[in-house]
């Protein structure tokens, strides 16, 4: 079932929200056995269900009435074991809401569980921590990352569902891609991150994954919108259906290190984009497909290596007997449960920020992220819409993910980094498939102009 | 390019313990990293402003107003080790 039909029926009060929530549940546990979707799920979903049937009864409009919705592991839900997939937070129950969260609730949605992702979101394919969801279209191969459960959930969920997740470099673009889904980024702040468990504050985005652009431009429209708790914050969103007229197609990603039948089949729906009389023009984009990579990381790892400074075994997650001194201590802790990810980027991050490197690397890269969000800016005066494929490549093969080295691992995210680096808003949408699997074009919007986003997804349904 | 004795510092200053082999890994990994990353020593930023965020947003504030926050007892909730109302930590010396 669709998810405007489940809220269009609910609305009504035709749906038995409680019993829809134990068939759900039931469902995406079924799921979980085969695909490992999810670290856990929410023993008082039905409580919730009960509530929301009742405030449905005494005739409040809800507009995600009993809505289930999958929660990736690094967004705080009250109560919920959150971890962000890493072990250093095992056992940690937030005491709140993260706002979006919380807004979710407040119009109806049932928190199903915590879905499965790399640690603090450090990876391409979900292979960073200790549940591996596996690709809904081919069991031996990842779903992506760094929100692997939460668009595998999503592919194979046959009831209305939509699952929140978060990006930082493409975490929802290239899981999206890998698996067939819709996955709707927004500018940098348009959702607050407060809850968020962060991973580098400059560039952690809220966004959603659903199967139908409907539930996705509805989930945004309820989380956005300015939070005191987060100063970055911006205004809400207001879908305004927008007219296409122009996108730039980004040379740069379609040329060398792309996989053949990945740049055929996206060719052939930039082609298609000409049926709906829109104008495809090819540009480049030298800065943003040349050093955004680069910029990215060293961004990203210094922030990261900074944010994971607190976990220390001492006010929440594992802990260790209390043995020797503070530093001892901390080490121990830390030495013990960080995963392999986690401690390269708190050593590069923390190499990169030291005297001596600051400028060369930190710094720098904060300035070319000045230059490259020129660019795109640039390119917005002549372009509704930017144009790529969201990933190089169709989902890998475990096997093959285990010979690749970091930097092959960074490499992956070639085309997902810019838009990410310069906050800019981005949705993928299924391209069609290439060797029977999965492949996402991408397209990339001015900041807060989400709405043209929304519109193409919207063009793109039957 | 750093050494090992580089990244044992590094990893030292971020209270990390390294093993004889995670210290040759994480050796090569960064030497192979930071070379990538040296390219964009290419691109000239000469009087170019950093972006500290992607969105420029200034003077954000709130009314200087008490609100409410975490409880004590909530606040310590998810700790392991505490005593009375407070964390209870390792020594300091």
């Amino acid at each position: 079932m669709k998810a405007q039909d489940f809220l269009d029926d609910a609305a009504i009060g035709s749906i038995d929200i409680v019993e829809n929530t134990h068939k759900a549940l039931r469902k995406a546990q079924q799921i979980d056995n085969d695909y490992n979707y999810f670290y856990n799920f929410n023993e008082d979903a039905i409580r919730q269900a009960e509530e929301i049937q009742r405030r449905i009864n005494e005739g409040q409009r809800l507009r995600f009435a009993g809505l289930p919705v999958s929660v990736k592991d690094c967004i705080c839900v009250k109560g919920l074991e959150s971890a962000a997939g890493s072990r250093i937070l095992q056992g940690y129950r937030p005491l709140f809401d993260a706002t979006a969260i919380k807004r979710l609730k407040q119009e109806g949605a049932i928190i199903m569980g915590k879905t499965t992702q790399d640690e603090f979101g450090f990876g391409s394919f979900s292979t960073n921590t200790h549940k591996f969801p596996k690709n809904p279209h081919d069991m031996s191969r990842c779903t992506g990352g760094s929100s692997g459960g939460s668009a595998g959930m999503t592919a194979k969920a046959d009831f209305a569902h939509i699952s929140i997740a978060e990006s930082t470099g493409g975490s929802i673009a290239c899981p999206a891609s890998f698996c067939g889904v819709i996955g709707l980024t927004p500018t940098y702040g348009r959702v607050s991150r407060y809850g968020l468990i962060d991973y580098a504050n400059s560039l952690d985005k809220i966004g959603v994954m659903g199967k139908n652009i409907f539930e996705c431009k509805l989930a945004l429209e309820i989380m956005s919108g300015k939070d005191d708790k987060d100063g970055t914050s911006l205004d809400a969103f207001s879908h305004q259906k927008r007219k296409i007229r122009k996108v730039g197609v980004i040379k740069e990603t379609l040329s060398e290190g792309i996989d053949e039948g990945v740049r055929i089949n996206v060719m052939r729906t930039i082609q298609n984009l000409e049926d709906f009389g829109i104008v495809a023009e090819e540009i480049s984009l030298p800065l943003s497909s040349g050093y955004a990579l680069a910029a990215y990381y060293i961004i990203a790892m210094s922030e990261a290596s900074t944010n994971l400074a607190k976990y220390c075994g001492l006010r929440y997650g594992a802990a260790e007997k209390l043995d020797g001194n503070f530093n001892e201590y901390f080490s121990n802790v830390r030495s013990k449960y960080f995963g392999d990810e986690a401690k390269r980027r708190i050593i590069l991050g923390t190499f990169a920020r030291q005297s001596g490197f600051r400028e060369a690397f930190y710094l720098k890269a904060m300035k070319l992220r000045t230059l490259i969000i020129e660019e795109y800016k640039k390119a917005f005066n002549e372009y509704d819409l930017l144009v790529s494929p969201t990933m190089p490549v169709i989902a890998p093969k475990f096997s093959a993910i285990q010979n690749l080295t970091p930097m092959q691992n960074y490499l992956m995210d070639i085309m997902t980094v810019g838009p990410n680096l310069a906050g800019l808003p981005h949705l993928t949408l299924n391209s069609g498939m290439s060797n029977s699997m999965p492949v996402g074009i991408q397209f990339i919007a001015d900041h807060m102009k989400e709405d043209m986003l929304v519109s193409m997804g919207e063009m793109f349904e039957p | 390019m750093p050494t090992k004795d580089d990244i044992l510092k590094v990893a030292r200053s971020a209270r990390l313990s390294l093993t004889i082999s995670e210290l040759d890994k994480f050796t090569d990994d960064a030497n192979e990293i930071l070379a990538a990353f040296e390219k964009i020593k290419e691109v000239d930023t000469e009087n170019v402003e950093p972006s500290f965020q992607p969105i420029r947003n200034t003077n954000i504030m709130r009314e200087d107003i008490v609100i409410e926050s975490l409880r004590q007892d909530e606040a310590l909730k998810n700790a392991e080790h505490r005593k009375d109302a407070y964390f209870k930590g390792p020594r300091i010396t």
